[in-house]
């Protein structure tokens, strides 16, 4: 029996430790954009001068988001991981103190392998980045535990 | 309160761990840093609350990128006398390996340093030095107009 799509994507940010450990929160899905969240949280400051929160929150934001857009819907998480291959982030300001930040991103390319995303990180609107980022994921890579020497 | 400036005051401004230890997501992560004359590698002990994916298990590509973005600026610090934390304005990452449940270790280059704007490499690996698990390339703001 399948999920609803957007319990799963609840479902695997609360499952996935790092996620966790950020903060990050479901907003909405669908077949072409996901919203995911973090709130303001002391231990993500990265300037104890200015109290902002530090790039790289934002940066595993934009990477969650990215990544679960990635995934086509018919590929079970359990079958096939997808793996980042590289993501370049424009950072267009600092995040205002104490707000939320979002992460939208939209995935208008799939091929049989390779996912290609944008993303934008804000705060009131999309229209107003605080960072934007474009990225591609290998589809389908292995998803089954290392062997050998750890 | 304006750490770089009180660090330095202290004689202390090239002391990166001291400065690791007021940047709190530096502390939530658990990044060390280590300088041995000019040479300075961050290291980022495995800890349950990295994990991305915990089939693998492999450290979430957040925090893989995050590790790198504190290793150019850490070496941006050390390289130059920055008045304040340098702003990120854009930044590259490969992930070219699984970043897998070690010790993860990191280095960066200012490949050049202008006035206002460095541009820095970096690059993360965990058993061996020649097989990186993920690099970067970023270019960064020192003296912001304001």
């Amino acid at each position: 029996m399948p999920e609803t799509p957007e319990h799963n994507v609840a479902e695997h940010l609360a499952n996935v430790p790092h996620s966790r450990a950020v903060g990050m929160k479901h907003i909405f899905d669908d077949d072409e954009y996901c919203e995911i969240a973090i709130s303001y949280a002391d231990h993500l400051v990265g300037d104890p001068d200015t109290g902002v929160i530090h790039g790289g929150a934002i940066t595993a934001l934009l990477d969650n988001a990215a990544g679960m857009i990635a995934r086509p819907r018919d590929m079970p998480r359990e079958v096939a991981a997808i793996a980042t291959l590289d993501m370049r982030i424009d950072y267009m300001g600092p995040a205002p103190v104490g707000r939320d930040v979002h992460a939208r991103a939209h995935c208008f390319k799939r091929t049989t392998n390779v996912a290609f995303v944008r993303a934008v990180a804000f705060v009131d609107s999309p229209d107003e980045p605080i960072a934007t980022c474009t990225a591609t994921f290998m589809l389908g890579t292995r998803n089954t535990p290392f062997e050998g020497k750890s | 309160m304006k750490i770089l400036q009180e660090l330095r005051d202290e004689g202390r401004g090239q002391d990166l761990t001291a400065l690791l230890e007021h940047i709190p997501y530096a502390k939530f992560l658990g990044l060390e840093v280590e300088q041995q004359g000019r040479e300075i590698v961050t290291i980022l002990p495995f800890a349950d609350h990295l994990v991305g994916n915990v089939n693998l298990p492999a450290i979430h590509g957040g925090a893989v990128g995050a590790m790198l973005e504190m290793t150019c600026v850490l070496q941006l610090l050390f390289d130059t006398a920055c008045e304040r934390l340098p702003k990120t304005v854009d930044v590259s990452f490969d992930y070219l390996r699984s970043a897998r449940a070690l010790t993860t270790y990191g280095r960066a280059i200012v490949t050049r340093q202008g006035r206002r704007v460095a541009n820095v490499r970096a690059e993360l690996w965990q058993e061996s030095r020649d097989k990186p698990v993920a690099a970067c390339h970023g270019h960064y703001l020192l003296s912001p107009l304001d």
